[in-house]
């Protein structure tokens, strides 16, 4: 059904487990895969620790205003200083540390989101696999419905009729984005139940629970690793996207969606307030997509040549 | 092939059903409306009013019904903010909204069909590797931003293109890159992964074997059937398009329906919300439907997956 090859985030092709894909991995190919593990991982580990270790490299505090040092610009402009090395936003206030502490909100939402959609994604992803006839149809009505649904449009209608705040937008969007888990963890489950291992498990008289616990769920664990990995980075996006109109994170918490939406009236004169969390947007979500594209490359080798 | 359509049309009947129903609990679980109508610090006789004025007083299953039945005989109930008919403001807005859809998915397979075939012919090539930037790229923009680039670049430095509005053609140049971009990788991927698998078949090596040309081979015999799956990802991102446009239309303050649903959104506006989240989901699920039985026609081997 066409409905399931495609989720709302649109874009990555689901893991295949069935081998015989086309194609040997080249020897090129292969060390871009690599790479892609390695630079990934490596600038999302830099922006995990900036992160954690915000208090201490941050210059400022985040939220205190200096209405006499409003919108200065970063250092690399002629009046730039070194006392606030991103410049300044329109209320005065640090970019850097503001830069700096959104980080933290972005990859809480990641984490959660990621965390509370996969859990309900796999529930019904591998009941839907290992149990199949009508508990796998009532899944896939389920998703095909989920899917019918604008994530975005519901998401900024759940947010504007309660109002927006930071638990808000997790429970919002982990509530809406566990299609793609159910999808995976379905197909991957489908092929393992199959497996000599899980038969001998059941001849043996082990419990349906035991079986799922001790022998479905540790190897369908990697396929939950990567979706979770690139469901996290578009839940990033979507977070950025609802603060951007103005109905996700509120001010004055630093969220970088909604540092672009403050400053876009001042986006003629001072450019920069907007391109900083741009660009740390797009790097985060580029770090995260190709560690998940490695670590997918890493757990199906076929697909390493066909995408 | 009717019973394959017969059984689709049943599951897209009951996804309409339970869309619509979604759609209208959507806004009456999240919170109390009556209060939200009548704005912070209303006194309880005032949200009474409103509760009486709207009807939302009476059972939530009778609202349903209610909303169901007016909903059939195309009475979309009034506009709290615009105070107009809802189904002519939805009417008026959806052109755009589809100009903008289309002209992205076509942006996306214009740029998405030739790399995704030069990247296939030549695997770990300059091209793939150009390609795989793009796709890569591509996908880590935030959608908003790139569209506040594009502004940067073509209005405000170069002054090309007007920043916001929707009455020339011009005002669809940037909404169209900005919302189109992010699809196309997938179709890229699509198409790239297909074109190597296509030509490593027996029919295309039969094909180079008769002595036909390199040219003819690839596009005639390879792309044609790379093509296959593309068609019904197109309809289904198309689907997606619509729904995703609410943030670029925002931005350029494009007239159409996902620039309703912000205004709507932001001034509380329930029945012109309810309208276009159960009108995207049904046309996505239209989509999806026709997307399916084209598959089944193209790909005689779906229909007994089915």
């Amino acid at each position: 059904m066409s409905a399931l090859a495609s989720s709302d985030g649109g874009a990555e092709p689901l893991p295949v487990l069935t081998p015989g894909s086309p194609g040997r991995p080249t020897s090129g190919a292969r060390w871009w895969r690599h790479k892609s593990l390695v630079l990934g991982g490596g600038v999302l580990a830099v922006i995990v620790l900036l992160a954690l270790f915000a208090p201490l490299l941050a210059p400022h505090d985040p939220y205190v205003q200096n209405l006499a040092r409003r919108t200065i610009p970063p250092v690399w402009y002629d009046k730039g200083s070194w006392a606030h090395p991103l410049g300044t936003d329109a209320l005065g206030r640090d970019y850097l540390s503001r830069t700096i502490y959104g980080a933290r909100i972005s990859l809480l939402i990641g984490v959660s989101v990621a965390v509370l959609s996969g859990l309900i994604g796999t529930v019904l992803g591998v009941a839907a696999g290992y149990f199949g006839g009508r508990v796998d149809l009532l899944v896939t009505f389920l998703i095909t419905v989920r899917l019918a649904l604008p994530v975005i449009l519901v998401a900024l209608a759940a947010v504007a009729v309660v109002g927006g705040s930071l638990p808000l937008v997790i429970l919002v969007l982990g509530l809406l984005k566990w299609d793609r888990f159910v999808v995976v963890m379905r197909s991957a489950t489908q092929s393992v139940r199959s497996l000599d291992y899980v038969q001998a498990a059941r001849a043996s008289g082990a419990s349906t629970a035991r079986i799922i616990w001790r022998e479905v769920l540790p190897n369908v664990l990697p396929f939950l690793i990567v979706t979770a990995t690139l469901e996290a980075a578009s839940a990033i996006l979507l977070e950025a996207a609802l603060s951007f109109l103005g109905l996700g994170i509120q001010p004055p918490l630093p969220s970088w969606g909604l540092m672009i939406s403050e400053a876009k009236p001042y986006m003629f004169f001072s450019f920069w307030l907007i391109a900083i969390p741009g660009a740390c947007l797009a790097t985060l979500i580029l770090s995260i997509n190709l560690l998940g594209d490695g670590l997918r490359d890493a757990i199906s080798p076929d697909r390493r040549a066909a995408t | 092939m009717t019973g394959f359509v017969l059984r689709r049309l049943a599951l897209a009947l009951a996804v309409g059903i339970a869309v619509s129903m979604l759609s209208f609990a959507l806004v009456r679980l999240t919170g109390d409306v009556a209060t939200a109508i009548a704005g912070e610090g209303a006194r309880d006789e005032d949200i009474q009013l409103v509760r009486q004025t709207y009807g939302l007083d009476r059972p939530i299953l009778v609202q349903y019904l209610a909303w169901l039945g007016e909903l059939l005989r195309g009475e979309l109930g009034t506009s709290y903010f615009f105070k107009s008919p809802v189904s002519d403001l939805v009417l008026s807005k959806l052109p755009v909204t589809l100009i903008l859809g289309l002209s992205s998915l076509l942006f996306a397979l214009v740029i998405a069909v030739p790399l995704g075939v030069l990247a296939a012919l030549r695997p770990d090539s300059a091209v793939d590797r150009l390609a795989l930037g793009i796709a890569v790229t591509g996908q880590a923009m935030p959608n908003f931003f790139l569209a506040l680039l594009l502004i940067m670049l073509f209005s405000i430095t170069l002054r090309w293109l007007p920043v916001s509005g929707s009455g020339t053609w011009q005002h669809y140049v940037m909404p169209t890159v900005a919302l189109g971009y992010y699809v196309a990788p997938a179709f890229m991927r699509l198409i790239r992964a297909g074109m190597i698998e296509t030509l490593q078949s027996d029919f295309i090596r039969t094909a180079r074997a008769k002595g036909l040309s390199r040219s003819r081979v690839i596009l005639r015999h390879g792309l044609r059937n790379a093509l296959t799956p593309v068609v019904a990802l197109a309809v289904v991102q198309l689907g997606y398009l619509l729904g995703g446009s609410v943030v670029i239309e925002t931005v350029f303050a494009l007239d159409g329906l996902g620039y309703l649903a912000y205004q709507s959104i932001t001034h509380k506006d329930l029945p012109v919300m309810q309208v276009v989240v159960l009108m995207l989901s049904v046309i996505y699920v239209l989509l999806t439907l026709f997307a399916d039985v084209l598959n089944a026609y193209l790909d005689p081997r779906l229909r007994a997956a089915m």
